[in-house]
């Protein structure tokens, strides 16, 4: 569904951003790209769609290359949710999500029914929020709106980059577990960046585990916890393995809360 | 003040007012449509907008009268035109700045996001950019609104009419009633305008449609109802043959128009006075036959536009500025009404008897501990190179003042001497005593009366200002300016009198 090869990023200064990566996605799979900022995750998945253009290499989204297509077409048919949401504060909820397919042309009823239908999806009924603008809503449910402006067009390709990465931790549940829901009931690849392992082990069918423009390895949760590739990759799993025993300690009263391993 | 005085001026206002809202708007509207396009072109390319915004702020820079000014030389032409486009320029830097400043610092986020979702640059300027800074661009709408009713009134003398006819008259003739209802006619504009787009501007933040039909209609029937006024003219409306007079920017030039126009009212034409036109630009716009006919001063046209540097006979100087109008310009010169309005260099009689000067000659020996004050004009003039050098006058100091202030400056002895002019009634007024100039330096400055190479080619209007030439002396014309600049009497008044007074025959 989704190819990535050999593909590099240098910016203007000369930094290397992201260096030959290759990644492929089957239909229906969801990938998250993990590491601390910086790692060139987010320069990966703006590459997709052409927000950045890629230096070398080539990029396929359902089997067609990417350079050659215009980019604002190629945007039209991807889903993107973006970090800092980027709702658009003059419009209502319902002209925000019905952003893309307006682009395309949609005629006013199907748009009308689709931006229902999907408001539904995400858990703001239409009738209370059709109306109202991004600043009458909260955090979590701009995000929801957010999520439902990407799949608006019905794209069946989803790029999210720290899409709950400002949320409180509760919100943030509610909303990965909604995610998962909606990803089987339409079937979306999703390819998500996050810097958070939790979240990448909840979400992802594979974790790309990315330092200093590379993959350093590709696998499932599984597997990666079976067989770390290098040191690095070994203890960023180990964290949350090491919190929630500690929480499971806590809870049966055998460690003091405010423990003392935290690296 | 006096109330025969208001009415006197308000008989004008609806006029004035016409012409004032028709210059604003149409400078702000075209303004906007200027603005909005390259203001675009910045946005996409910020390398652009530097340059851009740096060439408005010159434009800026450039103070209102010479901006208009200038305009007249460039585009060759006086009237609506120049004043346009020079409120036009004027208009663009805060509308420009406000637009490309507005639409850069819309949140980034935003930006990424229109463009992820495949908005294109042009959907994203109309969709994102431009709503989101509407408030910002609004404000510079606003800002240029009323730098433009304010500089209007300085369009007057391109000879464009405006409110300003009121200022610059009511200046020169001292009459405060006059420069109160142009500078209230302007505030009344502002005003309107300010709230009218700040209702458009509101009706746009609260997506309001009803709010914004109504202050479009608002702004449209107020257009409308203020312009009805010249309406006729815009339509080409009296059936009677049409004549423009030009005036400069004295009150002898406003009495002289108002005479000439009440002799061309009772032959049957009608006249159209542009008054407060540059010394230049009047004569160009003769040329140009955007004026018909207006007096000039034989020493002026035998200096500006002959270029002679000497001085020569009265009658010399008429016979060849008349031979020289016609080869050169087509301008007939009619002939010269009767009186001379010379630069001559006036004091305090009580200054003058204690120092002991009565000539030129006296003065050029006390000049180095005097100072001498002119117009604007005077000191950048052949007459005072000539009198400068025929004396070896050297001032100690060397003022310019507007030149009604000059007289007022001598008698008040913040100035020892100045160029006074001689049919001026505040030389009688203030008790100066006019120097004589034993060198014959200074030329003559006879009143003549030009006509346009079309005017000059109807015979019906040229009948009827032929009995206006030798009709006018000195005495008449100094008693005619004192009326209006110290008794304040209206100038329409002053002229007809003095057309009375002529004892012209009337047809």
């Amino acid at each position: 569904m989704l190819s990535l090869r050999e593909v590099s990023k240098t910016y203007p200064g000369g930094q290397l951003a992201v260096d030959r990566l290759s990644l492929e996605l089957a239909a229906g799979e969801t990938v998250v790209l993990l590491g601390a900022s910086g790692c060139g995750k987010t320069t990966t998945l703006k590459m997709i769609n052409r927000l950045v253009e890629a230096t070398s290499g080539e990029i396929l989204v359902d089997g067609r290359a990417t350079k050659g297509m215009d980019p604002v077409l190629l945007r039209r048919g991807i889903g993107y949710v973006f970090q800092g949401i980027g709702l658009f504060p003059h419009w209502t909820v319902a002209d925000n999500v019905a952003s893309t397919p307006r682009l395309l042309g949609w005629e006013e009823g199907r748009i009308r029914a689709r931006v229902d239908e999907l408001l539904e999806r995400v858990g703001l009924p239409p009738e209370n929020y059709r109306e109202r603008r991004p600043d009458e809503l909260s955090g979590g449910q701009q995000q929801r709106v957010g999520v439902a402006r990407a799949l608006a067009a019905e794209a069946k390709v989803l790029l999210m980059d720290e899409p709950f990465g400002a949320l409180d931790p509760v919100t943030r549940d509610g909303l990965q577990r909604e995610l998962i829901r909606v990803r089987e009931q339409l079937g979306l690849t999703i390819l998500l960046v996050t810097h958070d392992v939790t979240e990448a082990l909840l979400l992802a069918d594979r974790i790309a585990v990315m330092d200093h423009g590379r993959i350093e390895q590709i696998a499932s949760p599984t597997e990666l916890f079976a067989s770390p590739a290098n040191e690095h990759v070994e203890r960023l799993l180990d964290m949350p393995r090491r919190q929630s025993e500690r929480i499971q300690n806590i809870l049966r009263g055998t460690d003091p809360p405010g423990g003392r391993d935290d690296s | 003040m006096n109330s025969a005085q208001l009415e006197n001026q308000l008989a004008y206002f609806p006029g004035y007012f016409a012409n004032h809202v028709l210059l604003t708007v149409g400078a702000l509207v075209l303004g906007i449509a200027l603005s909005l396009p390259l203001a675009a072109v910045a946005i996409r390319r910020p390398g652009l907008a530097g340059p851009l915004l740096g060439v408005a702020s010159v434009v800026q820079t450039i103070p209102g009268l010479a901006l208009l000014a200038l305009m007249v030389p460039l585009l060759g032409r006086i009237g609506v035109v120049p004043a346009l486009v020079a409120l036009v320029l004027y208009s663009m830097l805060p509308i420009l700045r406000n637009t490309v400043t507005g639409a850069l610092e819309v949140d980034a986020n935003v930006i990424e996001a229109a463009r992820g979702v495949g908005m294109t640059d042009d959907q994203i300027l109309l969709r994102i950019r431009f709503p989101l800074s509407a408030p910002v661009i609004v404000a510079g709408i606003r800002t240029a609104a009323v730098w433009t009713v304010g500089m209007a009134t300085l369009s007057t003398p391109v000879g464009a009419t405006s409110l300003g006819n009121f200022i610059f008259s009511g200046l020169q003739t001292q009459n405060t009633v006059a420069v109160l209802l142009g500078c209230l006619g302007a505030a009344i504009l502002a005003i309107a305008l300010d709230g009218l787009i700040r209702m458009a501007e509101l009706a746009a933040a609260r997506r309001d449609a009803r709010l914004a039909w109504t202050s479009l209609a608002l702004f449209i029937a107020a257009v409308v109802l203020a312009t009805t006024p010249i309406a006729g003219n815009l339509l080409g409306g009296s059936q009677r043959p049409r004549v423009n007079v030009g005036a400069k920017t004295f009150t002898e030039q406003y009495i002289l128009a108002e005479l000439i126009a009440d002799r061309l009212e009772t032959a049957g034409f009608e006249a159209t006075i542009r008054d407060g036109l540059g010394s230049t630009v009047v004569f160009q716009a003769l040329a140009h036959e955007e004026i018909d006919v207006y007096v000039d001063y034989s020493g002026t046209i035998w200096a500006n536009q002959l270029k002679r540097k000497e001085t020569a006979s009265a009658q010399r100087v008429l016979a060849e500025i008349k031979t020289w109008l016609l080869a050169e310009h087509q301008i007939l010169s009619l002939g010269a009404l009767g009186f001379e309005n010379a630069y001559a260099f006036a004091m305090r009689r009580d200054r003058a008897e204690a120092l002991g000067i009565e000539t030129l000659l006296d003065l050029a020996l006390h000049a180095s501990s005097l100072s001498v004050g002119g117009d604007y004009e005077f000191f950048s003039r052949p007459e005072w190179i000539a009198v400068r050098d025929a004396y070896g006058m050297k001032f100690a100091e060397q003022r310019s003042f507007d030149s009604t202030l000059m007289y007022t400056a001598v008698s008040e002895g913040h100035v020892d001497v100045i160029s006074a002019f001689s049919t001026d009634g505040r030389i009688a007024a203030f008790d100066l005593v006019v120097l004589d100039d034993p060198r014959e330096s200074l030329p003559p400055y006879d009143g003549v009366l030009l006509l346009s190479r079309s005017a000059a080619a109807r015979p019906d209007l040229v009948n009827a200002l032929r009995p206006l030439i030798g009709s006018l002396d000195d005495r008449a014309m100094r008693e005619a300016n004192r009326r209006v600049d110290l008794d304040h009497r209206p100038v329409d008044e002053v002229a007809h009198e003095l057309s009375r007074g002529l004892a012209i025959p009337r047809r």
